[in-house]
Parts: C-alpha cells; structure tokens; sequence
C-alpha cells in the first residue's frame, strides 16, 4: 500500500509546483497588462485580455475534451477508458473553476470584441444586423448557460462513478450510459456556441459553419494526449502499473490517430471551401493566416500537427510503447496551443504575429492554477475505477478486450 | 523442388490456454517453424508462435502511397497539361482542388494492396495443404485447438520433437504425410 501513497505524494508535490508557477504567471501578467496599459495610445487593459483569451481558450480546450471523452466511453466502452478515466473525470471536475477564470474576458468585452464598441458597430452596417444576437448581455448569459450545461453533465458523471466505485452497483453505469448519449448532444452544442462566440466573433464578419466542429476536435486531441502524458508520468506507481501493458496502449494511440486525422480533415474542409469560394467577406481571413508573416506558422501547423504525428501515430511501435507515445502527445499539446495562437491572435495583430511576453505569461499562469486544481482532484480518487462492470475481470487476466 | 515425406507433426490441444502455452514452451525450446490453428482468436498465440513481424503494414504504406501520388498526379495532368481551364481565375495546378481525390485514391490504394497482400502473403487461395491429411483437424474449425512443428524447422527431429510434443500433454500427436 505505500506505493498507492506514492502516486498521492507525487501528485501533491506537482500540484504546489503547479499553483506556484499559475501565482507568478498571474502576477507577472497583470504587471505586464498594466505597464503595457501605460504606453501612449493603448487602451487599457487590451494587451492583457487578448492574451489572456488566447491562453484560456487552450486551457479550457482540454477539461472540455475531457467531458467529452468521458461521456464517449460511456457509450462504446473499451478497455482504453480503464487507465484514464480518473484522469478524465478529474480533469471535467474542473469546468467549474474555468468558469470563474471566464470572468476576466467578461469585464474586457470591449477590449476584445469590436461589436462591444459602440463606436465601431456606428459605422458598420452589417454588424448593425448582427447586433441581436452579438450584445453584451446576452453573451454573458450564453456564457452561463454554456458553464452550466457542462458543470452539470460533469457532475452527475463524477458522483455516480464515485458511488458506483464505493457500492459497485450496476444500475450506475446504465445511468452515466443514458446520459452520455443526450449529453455528448449538448455538449456538440455548447461546444460550437461557445466557439462562435468567444473565438469567431473575434471578427464579426468572418463566418464558418464548420468552426464549431474545428473545436470540438481540438478539445478532444488535447484531452486525449494531456491524459497520455499523465499518464506516463504516474505509469509506475500503483495501482495503475498493473494495468499498463503495451498492448492496451494501442487504442488511445489509434485514438489520437484519429483526431489528429479528424483535425486536418475539418481544418482543410473549411480552408477548401472558403478558398473555393474566394469571396470578399470569407477569403481575408486566410490571407491574413496563410501569406505574409503568419504564413510559417501555417506551414509549421501542417507539418508538425499533422504530417510528423500522422506518421509515427501510423506505427505500432510507437502506440505500444507509453513513454514514446507521450512524446507524440506532448508534441501535439504544444502544437494544439501554436494552432490556437494562429486562430485567435491574428483578429488582433493583423500584420505579424508580436510573440508577447504576456502570451506566455498568461499561458503559464492559467495553466498553473488550472494544472492546479486538476492535480487536486485526482488526488481525490483512486487512480482506478475498479468496480465499474465494464472492467470486471481485465485487470485479473491481463488480456480485456 | 525437394519434398519430405513428413510435412510435420501436429498436436491437438482442448483449450486456448493450453495451446497457448505449448506453443510459448515450443518456441522457448528453440523450434522457429511453428503455426497454430483455432477456431476462435486466441490473444498472445501469434507472439507466442514468433509471429512477430509481417511485411503487410509496409505494403499497404506503399500502396497508399502510390495511391495519393497517381490521385494527385493525374488531377496534375489533366488540370495543367491535358486540359488547362481557367477556373474562377484560379491557376492551372490548383492544389487544394486536388486534395480529395488525393486522399481518395490514398484511401483506394491502402485498402486494395491490405486485402490483396493480405491474401497474397497469406499464400491464399490454397486448394491443397498437407495438414488436411491429418484427419482429426477438420475440428480446428469448430473445438479443438493445433499445434504444428513443421519438418523444414533446423531441430526437427521425427523421434525427439514427437517425444517433446507428447511431454506438453497434448489430446494427441499426429504425423502430417506431405
């Protein structure tokens, strides 16, 4: 049994790291958003809330996928849920604390979103048609009903799960299974309001109906690969070293696989269509990404977010063996944060991308409070859910199907 | 072409388990050429009977290959030397345009070259094999499980590898004629 403490420790260690890191990241982020604030002709504020909503739509990609991941395998089931499953449950127990960190783009709507300014919407006819959907209020209380939608889903599954590992009652499953299938609907839903209004309406001119989807993928590639890399991280420590076998390793790869396939089939999709119709209202948003200063990272997305990971996730070798497969996943992080930058940062730095100190301070500093709070929660289960009925009898034979 | 009179022996096993383990010890024992027959999959007997590596998945990584460069190359010739039209301004080698059937024919080529290679390597169709001489291994497809020694193994020997298949405690040990 010390080893179980083991893992424990380890967690609580990486955790006080982790709210450190967020505490200076914070801290040297709203000092840097203050003294940039102070330049001549800013607005203030403006630098700190663009970057602070690119790092926050990557942190709150991941616990998003989380929930959505977790209610997949509810569906289909498959022993690949078996070892990250508490991870995915802790990491959606998090949704309520991302949240609260929302409240900082709320206050700068202005600063972000040119339909905020009155001033603008003045002059402009067509976001003067748009403006019954696009009012401050009424986002506010889409951002509500979005964070409550998923805190609920997220809590129903995470307490039956946690009854049903302390009874081992069988009616628990069937209900996280009824409740899966509505709520991956939902969620398919919220997901893409969420993405209209907090990513795309970054240029309200510009539309894709495939946006929300985009978004989707996104969340679930980097929750699957954030679960790979904590994975390996707790691989030997109890009880999880039992169930980590090469073999069982080949589904999550095959997942990633998948997403990573899904994500270039729905970026494409839309560079397609858009490049086909080469209309005035669709194409400079690609011209702003694909050409000029922006255009290496265009390049660097096709390569490393999808030829390099396409490649080596094609290998057998590479999914079996955990430690390699968390280099592809943490590989995919990174670049899942470089394909965020290129859809955001560019409806504000139009030109050339600026690589602000304060983009990676905020990145660093949401990451660590949120890293923070997951820490904590997985901290609070067993790393294994052993007495769901799904995975009666893998962990005996050692050959679950 | 050389043919021994005896393909090989074979050993008739109740259970998964037990085949699984006669073929692990077999191997351990140093025989190389070694197959096993099922009725149902058996987790683990293929790495147990060394069957470790097939050249399939390279194959069909070419034939996916050549797939996506004669989708792309024949979009290429019709677009640019075959038939130039001028598309909404677009330039002739329109790349994105070619992307589809790109993946298209990746997709066509991977699928086609993994059936057929599968059968290809697999040494498929075969209307004759010595193993149907053994007259108890019809029930190899409906519940009971071999293992077979064939005679091309460099330790074969008819005496000692009949005797180390009997010490695995088979149902029985047969003779393949050729």
């Amino acid at each position: 049994m010390s080893s179980v403490d083991t893992a424990q420790v380890r967690i609580g260690r990486a955790q006080k790291r982790a709210l450190a890191l967020g505490v200076v990241g914070f801290l040297v982020a709203v000092i840097l958003g203050w003294t940039a604030s102070q330049k001549a002709g800013a607005v203030a504020w403006q630098a700190f809330v663009q970057s602070y909503i690119f790092a926050y739509v990557f942190w709150v990609a991941i616990p998003l996928g989380c929930l959505a991941i977790l209610m997949l395998h509810h569906l289909t089931g498959g022993w690949w849920g078996l070892p990250i499953r508490r991870i995915l449950e802790a990491g959606s127990r998090t949704l309520l604390l991302m949240g609260v960190l929302f409240i900082p783009i709320l206050a700068g709507l202005s600063r972000l979103y040119s339909w905020a300014r009155p001033e603008v919407v003045k002059d402009d006819v067509l976001l003067q048609h748009k403006l019954w959907y696009l009012t401050t209020r009424f986002f506010t209380l889409r951002a509500v009903i979005y964070f409550a939608i998923w805190v609920i889903l997220a809590s129903f599954l995470n307490r039956w799960s946690a009854e049903q590992d302390r009874t081992g009652d069988r009616r628990f499953k069937d209900r996280m299974e009824a409740l899966a299938g509505p709520g991956l609907v939902l969620w398919g839903l919220t997901v893409t309001g969420a993405a209209i209004d907090w990513v795309m309406s970054l240029d309200p001119h510009w539309y894709s109906t495939i946006y929300g989807m985009i978004f989707m993928v996104i969340g679930c590639l980097a929750a699957m690969s954030f679960s790979v890399v904590v994975l390996s991280r707790l691989s030997d420590s109890e009880p999880l070293m039992d169930c980590v076998q090469p073999k069982r390793f080949l589904d999550i790869g095959n997942l990633m696989l998948a997403f990573v396939m899904l994500w270039t089939y729905m970026s494409f999709s839309q560079f397609l269509i858009i490049w086909s119709g080469n209309l005035r209202s669709e194409i400079p948003w690609y011209q702003q990404r694909v050409f000029g200063k922006w255009a290496p990272i265009a390049v660097t997305l096709l390569v490393l977010h999808f030829f390099v990971p396409f490649l080596l996730l094609l290998q057998r070798g590479v999914k079996r063996r955990l430690h390699v497969l968390s280099r592809v996943a943490g590989l995919l992080l990174v670049l899942t944060l470089v394909d965020i930058y290129w859809l955001l940062v560019p409806s504000y730095e139009t030109l050339a991308p600026q690589f602000r100190l304060l983009d990676i301070f905020a990145v660093m500093g949401i990451g660590g409070v949120w890293l923070a709070a997951f820490l904590g929660q997985l901290k609070k289960l067993p790393l294994l859910p052993l007495h769901d009925p799904r995975f009666e009898g893998v962990l005996e034979h050692g050959h679950g199907d | 072409m050389k043919r021994e009179s005896i393909y090989g022996l074979m050993a008739e096993f109740e259970t998964p388990d037990q085949v699984l383990e006669a073929a692990r010890r077999t191997h351990a024992a140093g025989y190389r050429r070694i197959d096993a027959f099922t009725p149902i999959p058996v987790e683990g007997l293929a790495e147990a009977v060394g069957f470790d590596w097939t050249a399939l998945p390279a194959l069909v990584f070419v034939g996916g290959l050549l797939g996506g460069l004669s989708g792309f190359g024949m979009c290429w010739y019709a677009n640019v030397i075959s038939f130039p039209m001028n598309i909404g301004g677009k330039p002739y080698n329109s790349w994105p345009s070619f992307i589809p059937i790109t993946f298209e024919l990746t997709i066509l080529g991977a699928a086609l070259t993994a059936v057929f290679g599968m059968l290809a390597l697999n040494g498929l169709p075969t209307p004759y094999h010595p193993t149907f001489n053994v007259e108890r291994f019809e029930l190899a497809s409906t519940d009971r499980f071999f293992l077979c020694v064939k005679s091309k193994d460099k330790q074969f020997d008819l005496a000692q590898t009949k005797a180390f298949l009997e010490s695995l405690k088979p149902h029985g040990v047969f003779e393949i004629e050729n």
